[in-house]
């Protein structure tokens, strides 16, 4: 890949190895800085391994709370017209504790870009089941295997978005397709609407996985349940 | 300002007016009585304003507006502060100027929705930290204006989250209210917190203990250091009292009125008003009590002994007056009862 994939600012990354919110990160940069909007763009974060972004992107950046980084880019966004603003959460914390404001900011169509890693865990506090957990998969929370229904965020945010808003599923490793949605999602905000993408991400360490099956877990058990591409 | 000097207002509209000379640009709000009139005189005001799906979206929408460097505020009250407090534990561990309003109403739960003071504890010390907050406390609604005009300067200028605790009733209530003594108020400016030409990498979480520390002790020292700035209280008639009686908010007012009583009937009584409960004027009323005069301190309030609780814990250990307690949870209190408790009182 060009040299717009490198490591950005020098930063080490605090993510497990293999993790898949780096790719997602070295993205959005990629994205931001091809659009020259690093300068508009704020990122904020919930809490959960998406708070390791912190001082990751050559971007203004803060942390918020579990849950909560929806509704705080939605009061930054409304008090700073001109800036992209970029709310970047977890499966869990979109799904279970920020889905109320969630499904709120997509009701009301507010202009802010929606990333949601999701990994079907719980990632930083130990691998325990989320809404996005995938029936018979075993967590801490789950063992003897997943027993609930499986939640599909952006297919239900659809049914209460505005037309115009852009609400897509993609997976980390598919570069192609996350810059294309990517790309369409800023565009989005900038027409004055919401947007949300979900990314498969990859979570070997509470998958307990290695090298080629971390992948083919993603490939073959997340991507059979979740259906990625441009929700319409 | 509106130009006519003096108006007849309710403390919602006092409120309304008050942000909107203090140059607050939004408000964030979710329907809840007693303040749901300050949220829809808000948007009758004609500035940006978002009726949010919960008071948790309210809170963390100013902060938002705060940090991209607008004046923000909500309005809230019981369930709905219970909430808010979750923000506000954000914007007390960032340091982001949130002003919030509280109308308290009786509690615990839904309770009843006119009138109490026990939110006085949540209020001060809500959320997971020490109470870095500053929390103004107005007995009328003169002191609503100018302690909701504070609330927005002191909070932009120390960089600390505020609260207005007022009550339902104080909102509800009409007073004419002197505008041309608030008129040299000057607005301190919001700055941007997260600007647009310099990058801010600004963590909430940390991984080492010793650098939560340093931020606290940071925290601590600030607010210790800029306490003497922000103080505030009342006194009335403390120079040779025996008795002290301590009250805030409207049941301030009402005990004032107790003490004037009592003094025509030669009872050495005063008064001491906390109008910041955060920082505690604890000084000053060290300083009162230590005058050994005082040999009983009767604590007046529509709370089980929130107030009492804080007088306590702030009074120097070496003060030995002993305490007494005209508690009334949800209920007013009216100052025939503050005169009558206090004639029956043995020193």
């Amino acid at each position: 890949m060009s040299e717009n994939l490198a490591m950005p600012i020098g930063r080490q990354a605090k993510f497990c190895p293999g993790c898949g919110h780096p790719i997602v990160l070295m993205m959005l940069q990629r994205i931001l800085k091809q659009h020259n909007l690093e300068a508009q763009a704020v990122l904020g974060l919930d809490i959960g391994c998406s708070l390791l972004a912190w001082n990751y992107l050559p971007i203004n950046t803060f942390q918020t709370h579990h849950g909560r980084v929806v509704p705080t880019m939605v009061g930054f966004k409304r008090a700073r017209k001109n800036s992209l603003v970029i709310a970047y959460v977890g499966d869990g914390g979109a799904y279970a504790i920020g889905w109320q404001s969630l499904f709120h900011a997509a009701l009301r169509d507010e202009p802010v870009l929606v990333i949601v890693v999701n990994n079907t865990v719980y990632g930083m506090t130990g691998g325990q089941s989320a809404p996005t957990t995938l029936s018979g998969q075993k967590t801490p929370t789950s063992p003897d295997g997943f027993t609930g229904n499986t939640m599909y965020g952006p297919e239900i945010l659809h049914q209460v978005s505005n037309p115009e808003a852009f609400i897509a599923r993609t997976a980390v490793n598919d570069p192609k397709q996350m810059l294309d949605f990517l790309d369409k999602a800023i565009k989005t905000q900038q027409a004055g609407h919401f947007a949300l993408i979900e990314f498969l991400s990859f979570c070997p360490t509470n998958w307990r996985t290695k090298g080629i099956d971390t992948v083919k877990f993603l490939e073959e058990r997340l991507k059979s349940v979740f259906k990625v591409g441009e929700i319409k | 300002m509106q130009n006519n000097k003096k108006q007849f207002l309710t403390g919602h509209e006092v409120v309304v007016q008050a942000a909107l000379d203090a140059g607050a640009e939004s408000m964030f709000g979710y329907p809840i009585t007693p303040t749901c009139e300050i949220l829809s005189g808000w948007f009758e005001s004609g500035k940006k304003c978002l009726q949010t799906e919960d008071e948790i979206a309210a809170g963390f929408g100013v902060c938002g507006a705060v940090l991209a460097g607008e004046k923000s505020f909500t309005a809230s009250s019981g369930p709905g502060h219970i909430l808010l407090q979750d923000s506000f534990s954000m914007a007390e561990a960032m340091r982001l100027p949130v002003v919030l309003i509280v109308g308290q109403r009786g509690g615990p739960s839904s309770g009843t929705v006119i009138y109490s003071q026990q939110e006085v504890i949540l209020a001060c010390f809500g959320g997971n930290g020490e109470g870095m907050r500053l929390v103004y406390s107005p007995s009328n609604l003169s002191e609503l204006y100018s302690l909701t005009r504070r609330a927005f300067n002191e909070a932009w200028k120390y960089r600390y989250p505020a609260i207005v605790l007022t009550d339902g009733y104080t909102l509800k209530i009409r007073q004419n209210v002197d505008f041309d003594q608030f008129k040299k108020i000057e607005n301190i400016p919001p700055i941007s917190l997260v600007p647009e030409n310099k990058i801010v990498h600004w963590p909430n979480i940390y991984t080492a203990e010793e650098e939560l520390n340093i931020v606290l002790e940071n925290t601590k020292n600030d607010f210790e250091n800029i306490a003497k700035e922000i103080i505030s209280f009342e006194s009335k008639e403390i120079e040779d009292a025996e008795i002290l009686l301590i009250a805030h908010g409207i049941v301030g007012a009402v005990t004032k009125i107790a003490v004037e009583e009592l003094r025509k009937q030669n009872i050495k009584v005063g008064l001491f008003r906390p109008i910041t409960l955060r920082p505690f004027p604890k000084q000053e009323l060290d300083k009162i009590c230590g005058w050994k005069k005082i040999k009983k301190i009767i604590v007046v309030e529509s709370s089980f002994g929130q107030l009492a609780r804080i007088v306590r814990d702030q009074l120097a250990p070496e003060i030995d007056a002993s305490f007494d307690y005209l508690q009334k949870p949800g209920l007013g209190i009216e100052p025939e009862e503050v005169i009558e408790f206090v004639k029956n009182i043995k020193i």
